[in-house]
């Protein structure tokens, strides 16, 4: 009982003490990514990277504005869509008018679902959401609104690149799709169906499989199946450790089909695989990292893994999304979100590794150069996990989302 | 746990006003505290407050009233929320037309419904089995919540919208202000009614085949109709509960009726005390402020919770309510008074040690989890260095010393306690 | 077809028998004290913890020794200061205890190694394939897991028949007044019991850390599944538990690798649905889909129908 009164009363004094020092100059970002859990090591390493990203690209050069800066504030959602909501409630009620969020597309479901509740229900108190991975298509079509920005590629246009390059490969007769069991493994599995279906009519898919997320400690009964069915390919969306179980069980069994994939590199996945996946494993992502595409870039990576040697930049579209809303700020000279909102829509930005990317005002939809890249310990200046191993850019696609136009999307913009 | 039958006093015997008066003061307090908490996250906290106290009530009608220890009662909170988030929808699709407000009810029917089905086979018998059965048909029903998407709607859950439907007085419970009059409403009914179910011929029989199953047999009472009764009632209250999770978070999802949840409240009914029937009620307040306000504040929250459980089942197995109560002999021989001193005297050392071991579980965790070379922690708004020989030192003299003046003051306190609770007659005569 | 089969059941035994590992000395404690042990799973999780610990820096054999003796030994402080002073307060507060406990060592674990995943490897020595089988490795890791869980089958199966301790905890497990009477120290039975169950727990969370992962959730995943074991076995029945880990573990692994759904099943019948009804993930519901609620479902049918367990002689 005292014990948690001390705490109560005395943590009180050191949040109001707090909160009247900052208050005055920083813009707040709530960070809502699983910090905890079986997502941790994706979600913390985002963390790092978003206030690596406010601090080195934002804040040193001066902030916003007139001198503002960024403070990045973590929320633990523990990957769960409710939880999500209680955090975002509780980042409203600390005054945050701006939220990041990457991790599961069924959180972003749900977050921007209730980001427009809130925003229709609270004119004067409005939030902007800034998805930087959750790439479910039905986010910025059916599903889309007007406060939600996307700065990943969604999983159709990545697939619709994927597609091709497994299309251009003969030796490929029959495939196997694996995936995790929630919108974004659905989104997966429908997308690989229809674009191979489109591309290549005669290859066979073999198996089609969701597995509970999250869930599956030993993948040694999947890879006994991919196994069987004699699949000559595996396309898979998995992240996070359903990821580094599946790379694991697949190197275990000794299966040396190639695995496409969306998310197998970097927090610890790298390492896993090893030299079990060397020219074996495909990504499809944006951004590159091998070779590095600019100076400034390799600059930035290098001060980033100085800073925290055990994490890698893993997904430099939080870098993306951060400057932009710093422009849109900047334009327009203010931090209300509707203004920053509208200005946003049709941005046009060069990211710091020199690609110009546009924010489809239609959709929301960030619009940039996808690429394919191949897990080797050949030609890497920049390893993932301190392994030797990393990712050497193939193939870079630079309008592949110009064929995904935007569909089914009717939005509704405040007006103003 | 027969503490029960001290709040089982009869109540015919009692004047009506002073049956009625803790209920006016309820009343008056739901009313009052959305202007005394009225920021943002303080109304978040009460509307959860509210609808655990529900949730951690019905609870205690296995547990406290009914003798079941269930670890599976969030499978009636879930259903109860996901039928309720289903008929939202319904509404707001224009299917039928129904007041928003009212949509617990449905919660509470389905929690009845599948009360009903669970406890035709599971009230059979009382202690483990029963236990066994409802973790199987709690693990049961979670699992299979990821798999029937079409009602539970996958990972994702399904998502509502409270604000369709008929408006109650131009009101659409659109803020979180209205919504918190609306669980208080409900709160007030059901705790009403659960209180008047405990007061039952039901609610009596439960306690007696809690106590001993084999006399309330030979009273004329089949035990397990008597807590298939329970089980029934408890089911619906934990459903309405879900319903108003539902119209309060307009999203349920499979954690609703997973094992954490019905860890939870089973969490908050002990911690409380079961064996009283506000006992939940303190439970749930107390375990909404440290999970919503304590986590704002140290990451190892959740640490302190699971130690407090701990030496609550192990010190106080009559709960933080059954420490209150042990006062009310004391109260009534106007010697509370005598115990204000020795509390200080004891509670002041006690307060140095605790907030030495806090600090010093706090201090580690920031070593390990901080960046490398970042030193600099701030606790109780003290600033210092995690790594400075100085502030072990303070840690570590907190404990000792506090925990050494603590131990000193022991003796006194029982001293002081033992005259407390002496009848007046031999106060005169003996006391030190 | 065959590959699938044979390997199936390899991984079915493998899984089947560390669950045995965990649920040997569930069932023991369970009998002896009548004290569903939520905690067991947790102890589990502290052995692979403290062997990754210990393999950090004396490597993962040392690990492999020390760690399941450092679990037993805070198995018995468990019982010795705590379950043995929550007595008092009756079953149900043993119970609620253990609970609480299986949630406090979940916390404390967190708090000392943090939230992610470890990286607590297999040694060496022991990566590399076994044996190919139709182009498909069986890894020497996973052999080494069957060859320790047999072992310790075999060493329980001998000391608890055919060793004088055996009886005297087969007779505390019966009649603890009787044996009392007959000048045996009973609570220290129980608390060597309860340590060596926890060791067996740790000794299974060793060796199951590398493959199944080293996280804070671990012992959560396991633990129910162990109880659906120790019921569906019987009580204190070391064969019945033996029988239903082996039965849990190959529905398992069989559920994932056979790909049946109640549609095929209806196809039989020339029986086709509405692909829009309300009931659509009834009909299209696969085995592999349903494989994480079979064992829940077997729990709930064996307390209805046979509440002994399938080799159990009372019941709960």
């Amino acid at each position: 009982m005292k014990l948690r009164s001390t705490i109560l009363i005395s943590a009180a004094v050191a949040a109001l003490t707090a909160f009247t020092a900052q208050a005055a100059d920083t813009i707040k970002i709530a960070f809502i990514d699983p910090l905890s859990g079986p997502f941790a090591a994706t979600g913390t390493s985002g963390y790092k990277q978003a206030q690596f990203a406010a601090d080195m690209l934002i804040n040193k050069k001066g902030g916003v504005i007139d001198g503002q800066m960024f403070e990045i504030v973590g929320f633990d959602n523990k990957i769960s869509p409710k939880e999500s909501l209680v955090q975002l409630k509780r980042a409203i009620g600390e005054g945050i008018h701006y939220i990041m969020q990457g991790n599961s597309s069924g959180v972003a479901n749900a977050l921007t679902d209730a980001v427009k509740k809130h925003n229709d229900r609270n004119p004067e108190d409005l939030v902007l959401f800034m998805n930087y991975s959750a790439v479910d298509p039905a986010l910025t079509n059916e599903k889309c609104n007007f406060w939600h920005f996307r700065f990943d590629a969604n999983a159709n246009i990545k697939m619709n690149a994927l597609t091709d390059v497994i299309a251009a490969d003969d030796s490929i007769k029959k495939v196997y799709i694996i995936g995790q069991d929630y919108s974004f493994g659905k989104a997966v599995a429908a997308g690989a169906v229809k674009y191979l279906g489109e591309k290549r009519p005669d290859i066979e898919i073999v198996g089609n499989e969701l597995h509970p997320i999250g869930k599956v400690k030993d993948f040694t009964p999947y890879a006994t199946k991919i196994r069987a069915s004699e699949a000559d390919a595996i396309i898979t969306g998995n992240w996070g450790a359903d990821m580094v179980g599946l790379a694991k069980a697949i190197g275990d069994a000794g299966i040396d089909a190639p695995v496409y994939t969306y998310y197998a590199a970097n927090d610890g996945i790298t390492k896993t695989i090893g030299a079990s996946g060397k020219d074996k494993i495909r990504l499809v992502h944006e951004g590159r990292v091998n070779p590095p595409p600019t100076d400034e870039y390799k600059a930035y990576h290098l001060a980033f893994k100085e800073k925290y040697p055990e994490a890698d930049i893993s997904q430099f579209r939080i870098a993306n999304a951060l400057v932009m809303l710093a422009n849109a700020m900047n334009e327009t000279k203010s931090t209300d979100p509707a203004k920053v909102a509208m200005a946003l829509e049709g941005m046009e930005y060069t990211t710091i590794q020199g690609d110009k990317v546009v924010m489809r005002a239609e959709d929301h939809q960030l619009m940039q150069p996808i690429s394919i890249s191949v897990h080797t310990d050949e030609n890497i200046v920049l390893d993932s996990d301190n392994s030797g191993y990393g990712l050497v850019t193939e193939k870079t696609i630079s309008a592949a989302d110009a064929d995904i136009p935007p569909s089914g999307c009717n939005m509704e913009r405040p007006a103003s | 746990m027969s503490e029960i039958t001290k709040t089982a006093s009869p109540v015919m015997a009692r004047p009506l006003m002073k049956t009625l008066l803790p209920w006016i003061g309820f009343f008056i307090l739901l009313l009052a505290l959305p202007n005394i908490f009225s920021s943002n996250v303080g109304l978040y906290t009460m509307n959860l407050m509210g609808i655990f106290i529900i949730f951690a009530l019905s609870y205690n009608m296995l547990l406290g009233q009914g003798g079941m220890l269930s670890f599976g009662h969030a499978v009636y909170f879930g259903l109860g929320g996901f039928m309720s988030v289903h008929f939202m929808n319904y509404i707001e699709d224009g299917d039928f037309t129904f007041p928003m407000y009212l949509i617990p009810i449905f919660g509470g029917l389905i929690g009845l419904v599948f009360g009903i089905i669970i406890g035709s086979f599971s009230t059979r018998r009382a202690g483990t089995v029963f236990a066994m059965i409802s973790l199987g048909v709690g693990e049961l029903m979670a699992a299979s919540s990821l798999i029937f998407v079409a009602f539970f709607g996958g990972e994702e859950g399904v998502s509502g919208d409270r604000t369709t439907g008929p408006e109650l007085a131009g009101i659409n419970f659109g803020q979180d202000i209205h919504i918190y009059y609306l669980i208080a409403g409900w709160v007030f009914v059901t705790v009403a009614l659960m209180y008047l179910f405990s007061r039952t011929p039901a609610g009596r029989m439960a306690n007696a085949v809690r106590d001993n199953a084999e006399r309330a047999e030979f009273v004329g009472y089949s035990q397990r109709k008597v807590r298939f009764v329970s089980f029934c009632a408890s089911g619906f209250f934990a459903g309405i509960a879900g319903g108003l999770f539902a119209l309060n978070f307009e999203i349920v999802t499979e954690e609703n009726l997973n094992a954490l949840t019905s860890g939870t409240v089973l969490l908050m009914a002990y911690i409380g005390g079961v064996g009283f029937f506000i006992g939940p009620i303190v439970g749930a307040v107390v375990f909404t402020l440290l999970q919503s306000i304590l986590s704002n504040y140290t990451d190892i929250w959740q640490l302190y919770v699971g130690i407090l459980f701990v030496l609550t089942v192990m010190y106080v197995p009559q709960g933080l309510t059954g420490i209150i109560m042990m006062h009310t002999a004391a109260w009534r021989m106007r010697q509370v008074g005598a115990l204000v001193m020795p509390y200080l005297r004891i509670g002041i050392p006690a307060l140095a040690m605790l907030t030495g071991i806090a600090a010093f579980l706090e201090t580690i965790h920031h070593m390990r989890s901080s960046v490398e070379g970042d030193t600099a922690m701030s606790l109780m708004g003290i600033e210092f260095n995690s790594h400075s020989i100085v502030a072990w030192i303070v840690i570590l003299a907190l404990i000792v010393v506090g925990g050494y003046l603590t131990r000193s003051q022991l003796p006194q306190l029982r001293d002081a306690w033992e005259t407390a609770n002496k009848p007046p007659a031999q106060r005169e005569g003996g006391g030190s | 077809m065959l590959e699938l089969i044979f390997f199936s059941l390899l991984n079915g035994i493998v899984t089947g028998l560390l669950l045995f590992m965990l649920a040997s000395g569930l069932t023991l404690i369970f009998s002896m004290m009548g004290v569903l042990n939520f905690a067991h799973a947790s102890f589990y999780m502290l052995g692979a913890y403290f062997a990754y610990t210990i393999s950090i820096y004396l490597g993962f054999w040392v690990g492999l020794i020390v760690a399941p003796i450092l679990v037993g030994l805070m198995g018995a402080v468990v019982e010795r200061y705590g379950l043995r002073y929550v007595h008092r307060w009756g079953h149900v507060a043993e119970l609620i205890f253990t609970f609480g406990l299986a949630f406090l060592i979940e916390e404390v674990v967190q708090f000392i190694w943090g939230k992610d995943t470890k990286a607590y490897h297999e040694p060496e020595i022991l990566q590399f394939p076994l044996f190919t089988f139709f182009g498909q490795n069986f890894p020497a890791y996973k052999a080494f897991m069957l060859l320790i869980s047999i072992g310790i089958f075999i060493m329980l199966l001998l000391i608890l028949t055919r060793s004088r301790v055996g009886l005297i905890i087969q007779a505390a497990i019966h009649k603890p007044n009787m044996t009392a009477m007959l000048g045996h120290n009973v609570p220290l039975v129980f608390m060597g019991v309860f340590g060596v169950g926890c060791a067996l727990a740790g000794l299974a969370g060793v060796i199951a850390g590398p493959a199944l992962g080293t996280f804070p959730g671990m012992a959560f995943v396991l633990g129910s599944i162990v109880f659906v074991i120790v019921v569906v076995g019987g009580l204190g029945s070391l064969t019945g538990a033996f029988v239903a880990s082996l039965l849990i573990g190959l529905l398992q692994t069989f559920a994932i690798a056979l790909d049946y759904s109640v549609n095929d099943l209806l196809q039989i019948f020339n029986i086709s649905f509405d692909a829009d009804s309300a009931f659509r993930d009834l009909w299209t519901l696969s085995l592999p889909q349903i494989a994480p609620i079979l064992p829940y479902l077997l729990l709930i049918l064996i307390l209805i129908f046979r509440p002994t367990g399938l080799f159990g002689n009372r019941e709960t």
